[in-house]
Order: C-alpha cells, then sequence, then structure tokens
C-alpha cells in the first residue's frame, strides 16, 4: 500500500512550475499570431503565400504530410507492441497515444488551411466523389481521429477512477470531472472484461487503418503524372518515412517529460535502448525506400528525372537533399548501432535531428516536383518558377505546431503520462513473482 | 442477475431480428403473388395491328398487346451546361507550320475571358526537343483530354467533362484545393490566388447577354478557384468558333467537330481524318494516355522563319494587361 501511495503521488498529474507555465504561455501567444496571419490569408487570398500556378502546394501540404507521418507513432508503438507482447511498451504508450492524437487532428486542420474555400467544406460532403484520393482522405482521417483518441481514452478508466478519489479533498473541481470522465469505472471484472475486449478491437483495427492512411497520403502524389511523385514506390516508402517520424518524436517527447516530472524511475534507460533499437531499424527501412526512390531512376535516367535529381543532388536543394539524407538518417543510425548511442541524451538529440529531417523531407517531397513540370515554364513573372514559403505561410505552419505541442502540454498536464494502474499492477505481479522465487 | 438481464435481452434482440426478416421476406413473397393473381387473363381479342419497328420492318401485333405511351421528352436535345451539346465532339487542330507567335489568339482570349492575371490559358511555348532540332513555337491550351486527370482527381465533381469532349470548371462549386493543377500534365489550368480585378465584368457580360456559367468558363472569376480554357461554348453556341481560332491571324488553328469529320481555321475548312493522315498530326505527351482532344500538326515546311517571333515573345510575362 506504501508502494502505491508513492506511484500515486510520482504519477498523479501535478500543477506546471514557471517553465511549464512560460512554455503554455509562449505556445498560446504563437498560436494566436498564427491564427491572425490566417485570417489575413482568408481576407486576401492565398495571394500572400509564395505559392502560384506551378509550386502549387507548399509547406502547409509538406506539413500536413508530417503530421499525418507523425500519428502513424500510435498504431506502431501502442497496437504493434502491444500484439507482439512487449511488456517493456508500458510507461511510454500513453505518451505515444497523446501525440498520436495530436498529429492527427492537426493533420486535418493543417489540411483545411490548405484549401482556398474553406467556406466551402461541406461541398467535400455533399458532391463527394469516391474516386478521388481526397475523399479517401477525408473518409480515413477522421476514422483514425475517433481510433486514436479511443485508444486513448479507454486505457484511462481506471486512471481516471484513481484520480477522482485521490484529488477529493485537494481540488474537488478536478475531482469532479476525473469522475465524469472515468464513466463510473468500478474495477469489476465485468467492467475489464468489456475494457480489454475494447482496446484488443481498437489495437487490432488502428493497425491497418494507420496503414491505409499513410498509404493514401502517398497516394495524393502518386496517383499524379508528376514527375518524382509517380512512383510506384511511393506508399512504403510514406509509412516506413512515418515509422520514422512517429519513433523519432515520441523519443524527443519522452526525453522532456521524463526530465520534468523527473520519472526515471519509470522510463528507465531500458526504454531509451529499446526505442533506440526501433528508431534504428525504422532508419534502416526507410533509407532503402530512399535508395530505391532516388537512386534506381538515375540508373535509367530519363530526361525528366535526371533534371529533377539534378536539383536535388548537386542543383538548387542539395544542401537541404543531403542535410536530410545524412544528418536526419544515416548519422542517426551510426549512433544508434552503439549501446552508448541509445543512452538518454544522445538519443533525444537523434531524436530532434530525425524530427527536424523529417519535417524538411516532406518539404522537398513536395516543392521540386512542381517547379519540374513536363512543359517548360514560360510566360510567367521569374517569381514562380522558385518557391520559399512567405511569412505567412511560416506564422500560420509554426503556430500549427504549436498548437499540436499544446495539445500534447495540455494532455500531459491532466492526464497520468504513466498508466497508474497498469504499472501498479505489473509491480504486484513482479512482488508475487519475487516472493515465489 | 446482472449477467442474466444482458442474457435474455440478447434473446430477445436475437427473436426479434429473426421475426423481422420472416415479416420481410413473407411481405415480398405475398405482394408476388398477388401480383400475378391480379394480372389480366391472356386473351387474344384476334384482332392484330400492323406496326413498323424502329428499324423500319413491319411487324403484326395483337392489339390487346399494344399499350400507349406517353412521348419520352427528349432529355437528349435540352441543353445542360454539364451534358454539353449532344451528337457534338469538339478538336482542334493547331498547325505548327504556320505559328509564328504574334500572340494574337491570346491577345483575344485574355480581353474575351476577362484574364488579367499573371497567367494566361493560352500559352505559346517557345521549343526545341533538343540541340540539333529545330525550335518552333508550340500553343497549348486546355487539351480537353477524353481521359482528364485533372476529372479524375477532383473531390467535389467541380470540373468536368462533357459528352461534346469540353472539360469545364465550375467555380461555384470548387473548393480551392488545386489538386487538378497538380494533376494536370499539361500546366492548362491556372488559380485565382486574390480577388481577380476583372473591371466592369459584370455590366460587360450583360451587354452580351452573357451569363455566369461554366459555359463562359465560370465568369466572373471566384478568389480562391481555378480557371482555364474553355473551348468556348459561349460562341459555339451561336455558331462561332472559338476567339482564338477567329483572332489568328496566320491560321493555325482549326476548330471543328469530329463526328462531322471536319475542322475550319475560318478561311479554309478540311477533312479532320485526312488531315491528320496527310500532314502526320499527332498530340501532346500521347504516353500518358490522357486522349486529348487538341491535335497538333509538326512545323515542317514553315511559312515564316521561327526567330520572326522572337521579337514578341517575353520569358517572364504572358498577359498583356489592360492600360
Amino acid at each position: 500500500m506504501k508502494n502505491y501511495n508513492k506511484l500515486l503521488k510520482d504519477l498523479a498529474p501535478t500543477k506546471f512550475g514557471k517553465v511549464g507555465v512560460i512554455w503554455t504561455i509562449s505556445l498560446i501567444v504563437i498560436i494566436i499570431i498564427g491564427i491572425i496571419a490566417y485570417v489575413d490569408q482568408l481576407i486576401k487570398g492565398q495571394v500572400v503565400t509564395n505559392m502560384r500556378d506551378y509550386a502549387l502546394w507548399g509547406i502547409y501540404i509538406s506539413n500536413f504530410v508530417f503530421f499525418v507521418a507523425t500519428s502513424f507513432v500510435g498504431s506502431i508503438t501502442v497496437a504493434i507492441l502491444r500484439l507482439t507482447h512487449n511488456s517493456w511498451r508500458t510507461p511510454i504508450v500513453r505518451i505515444a497515444e497523446i501525440i498520436s492524437l495530436a498529429a492527427i487532428i492537426m493533420a486535418g486542420i493543417t489540411i483545411m488551411i490548405d484549401m482556398a474555400r474553406p467556406d466551402r467544406l461541406l461541398n467535400l460532403f455533399i458532391h463527394a466523389r469516391m474516386q478521388s484520393p481526397i475523399t479517401w482522405d477525408v473518409i480515413i482521417i477522421p476514422t483514425y481521429i475517433v481510433l486514436s483518441f479511443l485508444l486513448l481514452y479507454f486505457p484511462l478508466l481506471p486512471d481516471f477512477a484513481i484520480l477522482k478519489k485521490h484529488y477529493k479533498e485537494k481540488s474537488p473541481f478536478l475531482s469532479r470531472w476525473y469522475g465524469r470522465l472515468s464513466l463510473k469505472w468500478t474495477g469489476s471484472l465485468s467492467q475489464k472484461t468489456i475494457q480489454i475486449k475494447s482496446i484488443k478491437i481498437i489495437a487490432f483495427m488502428i493497425i491497418p487503418v494507420g496503414i491505409i492512411l499513410q498509404t493514401i497520403d502517398a497516394w495524393l502524389f502518386s496517383t499524379t503524372f508528376r514527375i518524382g511523385w509517380d512512383s510506384n514506390n511511393f506508399a512504403p516508402y510514406f509509412i516506413t518515412g512515418a515509422f520514422v517520424a512517429g519513433i523519432a518524436a515520441l523519443i524527443t517527447v519522452i526525453y522532456v517529460v521524463r526530465k520534468i516530472y523527473k520519472l526515471e524511475n519509470y522510463i528507465t534507460d531500458l526504454h531509451f535502448d529499446k526505442l533506440g533499437k526501433l528508431l534504428a531499424l525504422a532508419c534502416l527501412t526507410y533509407l532503402y525506400f530512399n535508395i530505391n526512390e532516388y537512386l534506381i531512376p538515375v540508373f535509367t535516367a530519363k530526361k525528366g528525372e535526371a533534371i529533377h535529381l539534378d536539383t536535388l543532388f548537386t542543383g538548387h536543394y542539395a544542401i537541404l537533399f543531403w542535410f536530410v539524407i545524412l544528418v536526419g538518417l544515416v548519422v542517426p543510425i551510426l549512433i544508434l548501432l552503439f549501446k552508448k548511442g541509445r543512452k538518454p541524451l544522445p538519443m533525444f538529440l537523434v531524436g530532434l535531428t530525425v524530427v527536424i529531417g523529417s519535417w524538411w523531407k516532406r518539404y522537398l517531397i513536395v516543392t521540386p516536383t512542381l517547379l519540374h513540370p513536363f512543359l517548360p515554364i514560360q510566360g510567367v513573372p521569374e517569381s514562380w518558377r522558385h518557391y520559399f514559403p512567405s511569412l505567412h505561410e511560416w506564422l500560420i505552419t509554426i503556430a500549427t505546431l504549436a498548437m499540436a505541442l499544446l495539445i500534447i502540454t495540455v494532455l500531459i498536464r491532466y492526464l497520468p503520462i504513466i498508466p497508474i494502474q497498469r504499472t501498479a499492477d505489473e509491480q504486484e505481479l513482479l512482488k508475487i513473482k519475487n516472493t515465489e522465487s | 442477475m446482472k449477467k442474466n438481464k444482458t442474457n435474455s435481452r440478447r434473446i430477445f434482440l436475437n427473436k426479434g431480428l429473426k421475426l423481422g426478416l420472416a415479416t420481410v421476406i413473407g411481405g415480398v413473397g405475398l405482394s408476388k403473388i398477388g401480383s400475378k393473381l391480379n394480372a389480366k387473363p391472356n386473351d387474344s381479342s384476334g384482332e392484330k395491328m400492323e406496326l413498323m419497328t424502329t428499324d423500319g420492318n413491319l411487324v403484326k401485333v395483337d392489339s390487346t398487346e399494344v399499350i400507349e405511351i406517353e412521348h419520352s421528352q427528349d432529355y437528349d436535345k435540352k441543353y445542360n451546361v454539364r451534358e454539353g451539346f449532344s451528337n457534338r465532339k469538339f478538336v482542334m487542330v493547331v498547325d505548327l507550320a504556320k505559328c509564328k507567335n504574334a500572340l494574337k489568339c491570346q491577345i483575344s482570349c485574355n480581353k474575351n475571358h476577362y484574364i488579367t492575371g499573371d497567367n494566361a490559358w493560352l500559352k505559346i511555348y517557345k521549343m526545341q526537343e533538343s540541340k540539333e532540332t529545330a525550335p518552333y513555337w508550340l500553343p497549348t491550351a486546355c487539351q480537353h483530354c477524353d481521359q482528364p486527370a485533372c476529372v479524375t482527381v477532383c473531390p467535389v465533381d467541380a470540373t468536368f467533362k462533357r459528352r461534346d469532349g469540353i472539360v469545364l470548371v465550375d467555380n461555384t462549386r470548387c473548393i480551392g484545393c488545386r489538386f487538378c493543377m497538380a494533376a494536370c500534365p499539361y500546366s492548362a489550368r491556372v488559380f485565382n490566388w486574390k480577388k481577380p480585378e476583372q473591371g466592369d465584368i459584370i455590366s460587360d457580360m450583360k451587354m452580351n447577354n452573357q451569363v455566369p456559367s461554366p459555359d463562359h468558363a465560370g465568369l466572373p472569376s471566384i478568389k480562391g478557384t481555378v480557371d482555364k480554357c474553355d473551348f468556348c461554348p459561349h460562341e459555339i453556341k451561336e455558331g462561332k468558333l472559338p476567339h482564338c481560332v477567329t483572332a489568328c491571324p496566320n491560321g493555325v488553328f482549326y476548330f471543328g467537330d469530329k463526328y462531322e469529320d471536319s475542322v475550319t481555321n475560318g478561311e479554309e475548312t478540311l477533312r479532320f481524318s485526312k488531315l491528320l493522315q496527310d500532314k502526320a498530326g499527332y498530340r501532346l505527351m500521347e504516353g500518358l494516355g490522357t486522349e486529348p482532344s487538341v491535335y497538333y500538326l509538326p512545323p515542317v515546311d514553315r511559312l515564316v522563319d521561327f526567330k520572326d517571333g522572337l521579337e514578341d515573345f517575353t520569358e517572364f510575362q504572358s498577359v498583356v494587361k489592360p492600360e
């Protein structure tokens, strides 16, 4: 019982310190600036962006792809580790679920920011056409949002009940809300069976749905004729890329949370080691698909492909391209191969560079292709031949990233980031084992 | 106790479902039998009527078998913007041998479609396939493909293909996702990034008795939607040729109906199939399988030297804006 009280004290959500408050306020300020920029975009039209008839998609789309990719972490860590009975996952699953939910919600919002006529959003339902990959996206994204939410919510029920009791005197208001959210959880056998069964079904469902989500995201590009997009490699390429981005984001967030909440006893070096191996696997698979994507076209060197790849390898995008490939992929693999590289701090740095690399990677997938159409770019202002995001685009994009971080922050503030009940159960099991042996 | 309760509910639901299913099947069966019973006995009156079938044969039919039907309204002949003209298939032939980049087509197109943006619908490219081959001028606009990539990817059916071959945009429905622009390999589509400054377009259109409709490229243009060449159905309706065809001083553009197998540039009318045969007509990027409605004749035996067009060529500007 003493143990249990310590557990509760360690894991129950606590108020933010000074740093937490400053962090939250700065996120809110960034978001407000972004909203102002967006309203300006609504009024003036997308002329405030640097997108034009050739670079017709820009960072809104690459940012959307990044969010979709990051949301894959829910399917991977939670569902796959659950189905493969990897019990070390317990302290990290909730954070993974939170990242997943925040990312997929922001993906939905980001794609609407790119729409020039958000006032006609309902047309997507009224006049929906099944043959358009966008309609597939309209179906799969809400599905994934619901599944991610349920996968976060159902395992929370016992913890909500615990927190309701825990806060009864300290904060009646919070206690009431936790009580409502716990849906009258008593921990009875019948409740437990239903809960376990539901979680199992959702964990099963979210894997194919997650894979379909990434695939449709890839098909948005590969269903066109454009050089650099018209590739059969694209769907698995996107799935593995999502694997990389998601796990890297998870590692980064876990490191910060562990540091601030002092959870070294719960999230140990072992967890970082395991996650490091998982990230190394993800990066290696992604590297494999990158080789397929970039080196095989070099072999045949069709004219359009050759021009496209030249701008990436040695041309205008070379610095960014090699940063993404080397710093965002190859160097992390090398670091992660060593046991010392899989300690928390190096892992945090690796995770951060991989996340940044992943973000720019999407930019490199979207932009260069559009600037190499089949017919030459002629008869338009010189500036239309290049693309770099405008101030409005940066402000709005940074605001979407801040909004994702804010969702994560708020959820971390009010939810037990490490499942309390589950950890208690596991410790109980351990004790029983220890006394037996 | 609780378990019992759920169990009895399950049983109730199960029974209810089965009963419902049985009722439905029974109902359908009864109505079938009923309709059989109500059918009139097949007593022929012996009176035969002589009728002509649609393929011109005379047949005799028992008079009781003859039922008068209402004349079906001929929807085929009614004009509908999304259906287009019946029994027509518009095609264009562009004779590259005659083009000298005079730009009159573009100017006329811009004027009549009130294009004030930086990107014209009709563009004349300076082309040269390789160093050794001759340069030439290539006018392009929307190719009005029979397998249009833009229509396939549109999520809201804002861009559509008509049976007369024309691809149009309904800019009151377009959500501005620009997927069609990404899908089009001919870069034919332009976007209204800001509120289009089309001047007195509304009063101008009223004067010309034009109503906003996809037939007239959806004019007036709307902020945040896609525009493109419309093949001028508003001209076709009045028996006229598209603006670019009539404006060209060199007779580069031929427009016509594939079913009539004739195309005209306003001066001469030629047999479409023979023209393509004789002059080795081709289409742009045939390999993509988009099946364009615009055909090109190769730039051979040119009337005017390629260089003559260079004085009109402006690399970074295509739209001559009204002063």
